[in-house]
């Protein structure tokens, strides 16, 4: 093996039962290097760290092929702890603080310094007393080290800044002994624009130290900054290696999107609708939803009628906020506009009423009641809204078991859900049937304007294409207008007439289904083609 | 094979082994030479006595509050209704001006007043319930004991010119235990009752059969609860209900509120606690005050457990099948161990240990919402 790296993973090939997930994986990483890791959601990077770092997870579910060299040997890794012992570390994204305890206690938790005593020498080192001093000069020095002089070590995490909070598990794992490789996962995403300009001098100033750096981002104008090479992944694959010096936005965009596009819908049949700029089924303006993770933040968009519109982008963009701020679960501001009429979200059920169905993201947590049976989950909503399926037994309404009946063996029947019929429960069916109870519980409302988030996470490919057609074949037959939120750029691209890429909670661009791979690259990176 | 394993899978090993454990009661009980008839007429009265107070578990678990440990709270306002009732009764002396009417008439106040109670009790329970979602049984259980104290302050400063209830040579404050044989006691259930004081063609209502006890007025009135909440749980309101209770999420999303949902569960439970304990008290033929109703909660939720419910998901069937397996039990279990060993306490150590272990088994099972 090549030993100018420090770390080499050849080879890595992953599956997830029989879902392979990395295929011959190449990473290298030289020793004082930054070295970016980049590719969209989905691309394989969390699970090429998770085998880094021996995750359980990893073994769990029958290891993997490859070998990993570390200064040129071969080495497994089987724990996060062998991960620790052979100097790799990691930042995380989500912070592994605890609030309560002091910057000092954070950074030295689980290596405390003990010195020890009558009751440790008798009970073994668990008895320790703790060696504040040492513990705290620690701390400082490697506070100190990325250049946080204003970090008191004393004080306690819980209330600090979000940038000081990545700072102090940067230190930590800086103050860890024989540090050799840090792993940042996407240290950026929750810092504001200066502090992310600070994390990334900090980053130099370690890779200066000699230890390297893997950096997990989305974010190409980052890497460009800071990074000196890197590997990009798309769908599990190798797709290169490159000096940050050889290449450009533009070839890294292109890098990371590139793939084939196939069109689920021939273009005769897009000509024969007729899509008017003056007819818009729903507007919105400056629409914002505070929904923890994915703000939606003054978003102004107008769907057309009879459209076919997606909303795509990162995630922890906002494109998921859209619409959690329409179904009711989060508090939303600024005005949701349907065929003219405004909406007033904080009244439940208002989307619903006025026409718009949806079937969630999420769903197992919102999308379905997953005890019950198929018919109470397809009937549910249209009962409630649209008193369907009740019939009168004096002055009382009780369900109409026949018409539910009916209802739900037709739609078993329309989207092919595979099932033992109307009453099975919807919690044992797999994933693909389960979406397709969501779908048909939405299409029970009869709605003007159907909004889908996710339509095919977590479903094989032959469902995934049959929920596509579907969606296509009732916006082309019933004249229904569709907004899909996906984080799957070639789904938008194969159904959709416009596609908005959604940054940081706001449209950044409107594209096209056959724009270049390129412009959908650097769209999502969020950078304006004028840059270049 | 299959038929026989789903067949298991349905009644699950817990209410095989109690089932099991029932009928080699009744088998020992009958070798021991009781009567069957008499066992019998028994476990059919003490099913349809608790049956109700199982019944208002119902609506608590499906609205999303878990097992109503706090039924003590429905118990109270129907025994507060009850007394309540009976003092009218005895200052109007309805005894002597209606007769055979006035028991029924007490019987229907009682209800009335016990139902008003809890529907206000109730919402006001189920308002402080949705202030600590997660935690509502753990909260309940206190509630429920709480209430109990607060009505022995009550029952004790009540009083009463009505000497039945009243501690007799005192002005104040109520009896443990109120006969209501003069009054609505048995008044469904009793064959001596209604064929001695009410008219003959009332006489349909408790009458026997050989040794055989048929109790056809609470049997027609437990039948017509239980289908009362079934039916609510087919209309609209009631499906509304059921999906608060299994997916908060996704019934908001419903347009749904799920707080008044569960609001309105809570109070539902809380009457039917009210009517349920009126019921016992008309089948027992005593109003018991005080202490007494401290761990009818308990039992309550141990019965539909047993009978298959979890904390999330209860029905009728539940109701039915849990009540009569663990009321059987203890029917049962009573001569039946007496004669075997002389440990006059037994029944009862046999009662807590069924109760408590069914209800540490089902939550047990339970996931939390993390899991």
């Amino acid at each position: 093996m090549d030993d100018q790296y420090l770390l080499s993973m050849s080879n890595i090939t992953k599956e997830y039962y029989g879902n392979r997930v990395l295929k011959n994986v190449n990473l290298n990483v030289k020793p004082g290097e930054i070295h970016a890791l980049v590719g969209e959601n989905g691309a394989g990077k969390s699970t090429l760290m998770n085998i880094l770092f021996g995750m359980p997870v990893i073994f769990n579910t029958g290891g993997f092929e490859g070998q990993i060299y570390l200064d040129g040997e071969p080495v497994t890794i089987e724990s996060p702890h062998a991960a620790m012992d052979h100097g790799i570390g990691m930042v995380h994204q989500e912070f592994m603080l605890i609030p309560e305890f002091s910057v000092t206690e954070n950074i030295k938790l689980g290596r405390e310094i003990g010195e020890s005593n009558a009751l440790s020498k008798i009970f073994g080192r668990l008895l320790d007393k703790m060696d504040w001093n040492q513990m705290s000069k620690d701390s400082r020095k490697s506070l100190d080290s990325i250049g946080m002089m204003n970090i008191e070590e004393y004080a306690k995490v819980a209330g600090m800044p979000i940038g000081y909070k990545q700072f102090v598990e940067i230190a930590r794992e800086i103050d860890k002994t024989g540090i050799k490789l840090l792993v940042f996962d996407e240290p950026t995403a929750v810092l504001t624009e200066s502090e992310a300009g600070r994390l990334l001098e900090i980053m130099r100033l370690i890779a200066d130290k000699g230890i390297a750096i893997i950096f997990i981002t989305h974010r190409l104008t980052e890497v460009m900054a800071v990074a000196d090479s890197m590997t990009i992944l798309r769908d599990g694959e190798f797709v290169a290696r490159k000096e940050v010096g050889e290449t450009s936005l533009a070839n890294m965009a292109e890098l990371m999107i590139g793939r084939k596009v196939e069109r689920l819908v021939e273009d005769e049949l897009l000509g024969q609708r007729e899509l008017f700029d003056d007819r818009i089924a729903l507007e919105f303006k400056d629409y914002s939803v505070d929904m923890p993770g994915e703000r939606v933040r003054g978003m102004n968009v107008k769907v057309r009628a009879g459209e076919i519109f997606g909303f795509g982008g990162l995630a922890g963009q906002g494109k998921i906020g859209i619409l959690n701020g329409i179904m009711g679960l989060y508090d939303t501001e600024g005005e949701v506009i349907s065929f003219g009429k405004t909406l007033d979200l904080s009244k439940l059920g208002e989307a619903l009423r006025n026409g718009i169905a949806f079937v969630s993201e999420d769903r197992r947590g919102v999308g379905l009641l997953l005890g019950e049976s198929i018919e109470r989950n397809i009937t549910f909503s249209a009962m409630q809204i649209n008193n369907e399926f009740l019939k009168s037994i004096g002055p009382v309404k009780i369900l109409d078991k026949k018409a539910a009946d009916e209802h739900t063996k037709e739609m078993i029947k329309l989207l092919d859900i595979r099932c033992t019929g109307p009453s099975q429960v919807v919690g044992s069916l797999s994933g693909g049937n389960q979406q397709k109870v969501c779908l048909a519980r939405a299409l029970t409302m009869v709605p003007k304007i159907l909004i889908v988030s996710e339509p095919t996470r977590g479903i094989d490919i032959g469902a995934k294409k049959l929920v596509l057609e579907h969606l296509t074949k009732i916006n082309r037959e019933l004249g229904t207008t569709i907004v899909m939120i996906s984080s799957e750029l070639v789904e938008l691209r194969s159904l959709c007439d416009r596609i908005a890429i959604v940054s940081e909670g706001k449209v950044f661009d409107i594209m096209r289904p056959d724009d270049s791979d390129v412009a959908y690259g650097l769209a999502m990176a969020g950078v304006r083609e004028e840059v270049r | 094979m299959k038929t026989l394993k789903t067949f298991y899978d349905n009644i699950g090993l817990p209410r095989l082994i109690i089932a099991l454990f029932f009928v080699l009661l009744i088998v020992a009980s009958i070798l021991l030479g009781f009567s069957p008839s008499a066992l019998f007429s028994d476990v059919v009265r003490r099913w349809l006595m608790y049956g109700t107070l199982v019944l208002a578990m119902v609506p608590g678990i499906q609205s999303g509050i878990g097992l109503n440990f706090g039924i003590s709270l429905g118990i109270s306002s129907g025994l507060f209704g009850a007394v309540l009732a009976m003092e009218v009764a005895f200052v109007r002396d309805w005894n002597g001006l209606y007769g055979a009417g006035s028991p029924w008439m007490t019987l229907g106040l009682a209800l009335l007043l016990g139902i008003i109670f809890a529907a206000i009790v109730g919402t006001l329970y189920g308002m402080l319930l949705n202030r600590v979602k997660g935690s509502e049984m753990t909260v309940s259980t206190y509630v429920g004991f709480s209430a109990i104290a607060f009505m022995n302050i009550v029952w004790l400063s009540l009083a009463f010119k009505n000497g039945e209830l009243s501690w007799p040579l005192q002005g104040q404050g109520l009896r443990n235990t109120a006969s209501l044989s003069g009054s609505f006691g048995g008044l469904l259930s009793n064959p001596d009752v209604v064929q001695t004081t009410q008219p003959e063609w009332l006489h349909w209502l408790a009458f026997r059969v050989g040794d055989f006890t048929i109790p056809l007025g609470l049997v027609l009135v437990f039948g017509f609860l239980c289908f009362l909440v079934w039916l609510f749980f087919r209309s609209k309101s009631g499906i509304a209900m059921s999906g608060a209770g299994e997916n908060q999420l996704f019934t908001t999303s419903s347009g749904i509120n799920v707080d008044k949902k569960r609001i309105q569960g809570t109070a539902i439970s809380t009457v039917l606690g009210a009517v349920g304990i009126i019921l016992y008290a008309q089948t027992y033929g005593f109003l018991q005050l005080y202490n007494a109703p401290l761990m009818m909660g308990f039992a309550s939720v141990a019965s539909i457990l047993i009978g298959g419910a979890t904390v999330k998901r209860a029905k009728i069937s539940h109701v039915l099948i849990g009540t009569l397996l663990f009321q059987g039990i203890l029917v049962t279990a009573l001569p039946v161990i007496n004669e075997v060993v002389e440990i006059g306490t037994l029944p009862e150590v046999l009662r807590i240990i069924i109760s408590n272990g069914i209800i540490l088994y089902a939550l047990s099972k339970t996931k939390g919402e993390n899991q």
